[in-house]
């Protein structure tokens, strides 16, 4: 089970690392009469029933305002493997592109947007994590070093944060703040804001840790040998605590996907150019154009993926 | 018990006051206000400045939240600069609508949930590697994601309304009886997009928890007694083991407002989060401060009935809560 999971984890990062060298067709680019296509997918059984390598059958626009679409059945279109820095692409430029996914309302591929989108949450996700996993383990290390009212204090205030609804936290954070940004400063901000919002389970955790640790007869001896108490923490106790970062990253990293596809879905996330997981879903989410286009609902599915990824990966109480 | 009721009290007042302060400040020095929404619309800097000073946005932020404190300690929680109507009256009804999402939603996850929980949890087969398979990836499907794909099925098949709280005309039009069914309806999308995953992180704590009571020492004695299994389940282990998900009550609730949000988002349904939303970004200050506080009443329910849950089932703690925060 855990193979499995730390298998979809990888494979997510994987395709987010990969981007360019995956897709046919550039993320943002809108291939004129393509909106709503529906997906492409790769065959290798022809009309008459022989077996043949992989190919695809062209799309044409059968009625531009039904926005009905027909397989080309009769001139099959063979993928190329490993041409022109790419994977897989189909060949020949006369038959419209190849959108392994279908297309969104834009004509853009979906499938690119889903690939390249991983990437930019991904990103925002790691770097949130990083942000609230060393504000963590600092306050939860100094809480559970210090003892006293320091760690009543800060473990009182990781408390109160824990008990906030999370996403309202963020929500009211990110409003807070000039609605309408350049990318790169939606990205700083919004992993600000999550790491701000994050820290404080990393804290009782490690906290918890520390303070165990503390009284163990190891530490007592690096105390009675003279170490500081900066070098005890560093040195001995908080190793100890490695296993519990690692697991409590993982969980991390799939609730600030979570928490941005959120964010963007509502409209307070990246802004147009850019393609997250959660500006595809703001895109998709009109019912009516939903039902007849479900393929534009591909970031759900690898929201899915990674959460069910990290919750088989990580041994938490809701996994096993 | 007094002393603990007392306690209880004071910490949530405490929190519903430091919660919609905290809102109304962010909200204060957020850049912009309600005016701004009017740029472009044809408005000069004189009628903005004007209409500024009418709603007593030209004040120091300070200044407005003292006036904003003086009047909420007296309950009066001010007027929505976007709707023009008073907050308290606004915010009741969309946090009865969210109050009636997440009870519902709640319900069917512990229904769901629990004796889902109890079944895996006390015996091996097929039957709990199915239920095992089914929760973790129901726990892995975030009520962002369950909301949609449920949106999808019901647009798909036409089964379900994909949105809003009731049909045109439903209510006026017809006797209460199809008025609530109407209501029902449309309540069963969002209440299950909330619930499944809800349901799922139920059922794997009270499996663990189940698994574990069955290990217990009063469990053999019991069927050392000749209790019939089915009763020492049921009767015997039951009461105990819930106590993990009692514990997690408080959680929950919190929970179950983050969770709410989206699906009130998805599926247009009126509650407090869609409030909160538009008035954050329209930057109705008085309403922010509203929906915050209700979303602190909120909490401190949840906490109130987290600590009762717990002592109802595990008459240990009776007399000796804590107050956790």
């Amino acid at each position: 089970m855990r193979r499995a999971g730390i298998a979809m984890v990888a494979v997510v990062a994987l395709v987010a690392v990969l981007a360019p060298a995956l897709t046919p067709n550039q993320p943002d680019f809108r291939f004129p009469d393509r909106a709503y296509a529906p997906p492409m997918p790769v065959r290798v059984i022809d009309g008459e029933g022989r077996w043949r390598a992989p190919f695809v059958y062209p799309l044409r626009l059968a009625d531009r305002l039904e926005r009905r679409y027909e397989e080309d059945r009769t001139s099959p279109v063979p993928i190329s493997w490993l041409s022109r820095g790419v994977v897989a692409q189909v060949s020949d430029g006369r038959h419209g592109p190849w959108l392994p996914l279908g297309a969104d309302g834009s004509g853009r591929d979906v499938f690119a947007r889903l690939v390249y989108g991983a990437r930019l949450s991904l990103a925002v996700a790691l770097a949130a994590t990083l942000g609230a996993m060393l504000i963590g383990t600092l306050v939860g290390g100094i809480a559970g070093a210090a003892g006293g009212v320091v760690d009543e204090t800060l473990m009182r205030l990781s408390d109160f944060v824990i008990v906030l609804p999370a996403m309202y936290v963020v929500l009211s954070l990110r409003a807070a703040l000039p609605l309408v940004l350049p990318a790169a400063q939606v990205f700083a901000l919004v992993a600000g804001i999550l790491a701000l919002v994050g820290w404080p389970i990393v804290a009782r955790g490690v906290r918890a840790i520390v303070a165990a640790e503390r009284e163990r007869d190891y530490a007592q001896a690096a105390l009675a040998l003279g170490a500081g108490r900066a070098r005890l923490l560093l040195r001995h106790l908080l190793p100890a605590a490695r296993g519990f970062l690692a697991a409590q990253a993982a969980l991390l990293v799939a609730a600030f996907i979570l928490a941005e596809a959120t964010l963007s879905f509502v409209g307070l996330g990246f802004p147009d150019p850019s393609v997250s997981w959660g500006v595809m879903l703001q895109d998709a989410a009109n019912v009516s154009a939903m039902a007849d286009a479900p393929w534009t609902l591909a970031p759900a599915a690898g929201i899915f993926l990674l959460v069910l990824g990290v919750n088989l990966a990580a041994p938490t109480t809701l996994s096993r | 018990m007094l002393r603990y009721l007392a306690r209880r009290l004071a910490f949530s007042l405490l929190l519903v006051a430091v919660v919609s302060s905290s809102a109304l400040l962010l909200t204060l020095a957020a850049p912009g206000d309600i005016t701004s929404e009017q740029v472009g619309t044809g408005a000069t800097a004189q009628s903005m400045a004007a209409e500024r000073a009418r709603l007593g946005l030209d004040r120091s932020p300070l200044e407005q939240y003292g006036a904003w404190l003086r009047r909420a300690a007296r309950l009066d929680f001010g007027t929505s600069l976007m709707y023009g109507r008073p907050v308290a009256g606004l915010v009741a009804e969309r946090a009865r609508n969210t109050l009636l999402l997440a009870v519902a939603a709640l319900a069917v996850a512990l229904l769901a949930g629990v004796p889902l929980g109890v079944v895996s949890g006390s015996r091996r087969g097929i039957a709990t590697g199915a239920i095992r398979a089914v929760s973790i990836a129901a726990v892995s499907m975030p009520t962002l994601v369950s909301s949609l794909v449920l949106v999808l099925v019901a647009a798909r098949t036409g089964w379900l309304p994909t949105g809003g709280m009731t049909s045109a005309g439903a209510a006026e039009a017809r006797g209460w009886l199809e008025a609530a069914a109407d209501l029902a309806r449309h309540m069963v999308l969002p209440t299950l997009a909330i619930a499944l995953p809800l349901a799922a992180t139920i059922e794997r704590l009270q499996s663990q928890a189940t698994a574990e009571t069955m290990g217990e020492r009063f469990v053999t004695a019991a069927a050392a007694r000749g209790v019939p299994p089915r009763r020492v389940l049921w009767r015997h282990v039951l009461k105990p083991s819930l106590r993990p998900v009692a514990a997690v009550f408080g959680l929950i609730f919190g929970n179950l407002l983050s969770g709410s949000f989206v699906v009130e988002i998805v599926t247009s349904w009126p509650g407090l989060g869609r409030l909160m939303f538009d008035a954050l970004r329209s930057r109705d200050l008085y309403l922010v401060a509203g929906c915050a506080a209700a979303g602190g009443v909120f909490l401190a329910l949840g906490a109130l009935i987290s600590d009762a849950a717990l002592a109802l089932v595990d008459p240990r703690l009776r007399g000796r809560q804590e107050v956790r925060w």
